[in-house]
């Protein structure tokens, strides 16, 4: 389970330290309850406690983003790791998921 | 001789070098196709490729694309159903050398499912980009499939910045 935090239309997920195929599924469900039922402007994705993603991240953040955006909302995600910002890049979806910038001096 | 390169990793110059000329090591191991064993499979390649020193960012390169690799061989060569996944891992000098192998419907076009954001199968949300960071994290990336017999994936990378005899 993954935890979700509520605050004036902004939705922020902290994903968990791996997100694969076998736990993106739970997530996805998760979310996509909230989003049906909540008014929900922004959907942030938080990793900061992510220390593993494939391309299922990807996918399940994609399919989030297309959500959103049929609504007309954001989607954001902070403390991305060099290499979840690296498969942003890779993957084209830094185009449309709003990525915080890089700290400075960081790895 | 590297001189520049030997001085660099004096601490490890000072232990008594025991490697025969050739690195060489090997495992293998069979799993089920169930998605609970992608975070085991990714992990095991993972301790097995301890002894060639690898950098934090180069385990984590190796994880990501074995778990692409498995993560296709569930979903898309056994289609969901529960049967035998082979990852067979060697090291040969400072190569790693991982081939993940199952017996599944294979791949018709394996030139098109290797294109980044192909996806044979929209509805399950992939991103399609599972060939690409496999490419992308390892150096190299073979793809052998024959339709109804199955698929393997051969995957090299050359591990640590230790200048191991070769």
């Amino acid at each position: 389970m993954s935890l979700i935090k509520m605050e004036n239309g902004r939705m922020t997920v902290f994903v968990p330290a791996e997100l694969d195929d076998h736990n993106a599924k739970e997530i996805r469900e998760q979310i996509d309850e909230l989003l049906d039922s909540q008014w929900v402007r922004t959907l942030i994705f938080d990793f900061k406690d992510t220390a593993f993603m494939d391309s299922s991240g990807i996918g399940m953040i994609l399919g989030r983003y297309k959500k959103m955006d049929y609504s007309g909302g954001k989607v954001e995600a902070v403390h991305l790791n060099d290499r979840i910002r690296r498969m942003m890049v890779l993957s084209g979806l830094y185009q449309v998921v709003r990525m915080e910038k890089e700290r400075e001096g960081g790895r | 001789m590297k001189q520049d390169n030997l001085q660099e990793t004096e601490e490890l110059q000072e232990t008594p070098c025991v490697q025969p000329a050739v690195r060489k090591n090997q495992m293998r191991l069979e799993f089920d196709s169930c998605s609970e064993n992608e975070g085991f499979a990714r992990v095991a390649v993972a301790a097995f490729m301890t002894q060639l020193n690898p950098t934090v960012e180069e385990v984590a390169d190796v994880k990501t694309a074995v778990s692409e690799a498995v993560t296709n061989a569930i979903i898309h060569g056994y289609e969901g159903r529960v049967e035998t996944i082979s990852i067979s891992c060697s090291i040969c000098g400072r190569e790693l050398s991982v081939t993940v192998s199952d017996r599944g419907v294979g791949i018709p076009d394996v030139k098109a499912a290797m294109e980044p954001l192909f996806t044979s199968r929209p509805e399950l949300e992939r991103s399609g980009m599972g060939f690409a960071f496999m490419e992308a994290f390892m150096d190299q990336v073979s793809v052998e499939s024959f339709p109804g017999k199955g698929t393997c994936v051969q995957m090299k990378k050359k591990i640590g910045t230790v200048p191991w005899k070769e």
